[in-house]
């Protein structure tokens, strides 16, 4: 869901070049908190995986395709703000080398998928943990809602900008219908790659998922606790 | 970037997206996405324009002269691979340190 230079008119784009500037600058803030030494090389790790997913465009329905935005997976295993850096170096990268995504658009695509698709993922993610049982069991389970609905809403934001500044004069509603539907079911394929890739990683190394990290320190007190008695 | 040749999860995670940048993307559909496919069944597709660097030699995803399909996405995914990774663990990195 790249937007091209020229779908949205200049003052928009410019003026998403600004709202994405501000969040990605409280990011580098926010980001410090989530990383160390130890998990600096995962937040990379993470960014060249989204990297190399996003090549990968499966098809959902006749001529149509969809590849992986990322929000979810990278909010879940490295923290929102880390995450919210880990998605903008990968748009900026993809606009300035491969020529994916607009330049002028940059802003555009930065609140969209940086902005809107980790901090969504990450609160649904955070909602869903708390009603399912807690354990390692239901963190796949809470990702793959977290990133299934992430990508219709991401396609909404979109719709959003193009209500503010469309160059082309097709009506906002008859765009809204085709992209939230079409984004339902990329959602689908958005939500099985980042339930495996998190089962992968909760498999291997549990201890470097930030979506269970804090219910491991939990559990742990707990146990202290009980043994302590 | 040594902490990816001692730690076999990293080494892993590393090896795992070569595979998929510089080989498996080989295969991926080439389909419109969702947005490029909407664009066009709704009749705004039209008004995108050439991004100002299309004239970039990793430009969609190939290397410029290289005319073999499998060599020139692979190669392209695989020095995306790599520059992701330097500039990501630059980034990364330096905030760690400055808390």
């Amino acid at each position: 869901m790249h937007i091209p230079d020229g779908f949205i008119d200049l003052p928009t784009s410019l003026a998403f070049i600004g709202i994405s500037a501000v969040g990605v600058g409280v990011a580098l803030k926010g980001a410090k908190s989530e990383l160390s030494d130890k998990t600096a090389p995962l937040a990379g790790l993470a960014t060249v995986f989204i990297f190399a997913a996003q090549m990968i465009n499966f098809p959902v329905a006749a001529g149509t395709s969809g590849h992986l935005l990322g929000g979810a997976l990278a909010a879940i295993l490295i923290g929102p703000w880390a995450a919210t850096l880990s998605i903008t170096i990968v748009l900026i990268l993809q606009a300035l080398l491969f020529a994916d995504g607009g330049l002028t658009a940059i802003g555009l695509n930065v609140f969209n998928l940086s902005l809107v698709g980790v901090w969504v993922s990450y609160a649904i993610f955070i909602i869903i943990k708390k009603v399912l049982p807690k354990g390692k069991r239901a963190i796949p389970v809470a990702a793959f809602i977290a990133a299934l609905i992430q990508v219709p809403i991401a396609a909404s934001s979109f719709v959003l900008q193009y209500a503010i500044g469309s160059v082309a004069t097709i009506p906002v509603s008859t765009v809204f219908t085709a992209m939230f539907s079409t984004h339902v079911l990329i959602g689908i394929g958005e939500g099985l790659i980042t339930a495996l890739t998190i089962s992968a990683v909760l498999a291997t190394r549990a201890d470097l998922v930030y979506g269970f990290r804090g219910q491991s320190k939990q559990l742990e007190i707990k146990e202290m606790n009980r043994n302590s008695l | 970037m040594k902490e990816f040749l001692k730690n076999r999860f990293l080494l892993a995670g590393i090896l795992v997206s070569i595979f998929v940048a510089g080989f498996f993307s080989f295969y991926a559909s080439s389909s419109p996405d969702g947005l490029e496919k909407v664009a066009e069944d709704k009749g705004f597709l039209d008004t995108a324009q050439e991004s100002a660097n299309s004239g970039s030699p990793l430009a969609d995803y190939g290397v410029a002269g290289i005319d073999n399909e499998r060599l020139s996405v692979g190669l392209s995914g695989l020095i995306g691979v790599i520059v992701t990774l330097v500039l990501s663990l630059v980034i990364f990195k330096s905030l760690a340190r400055k808390k």
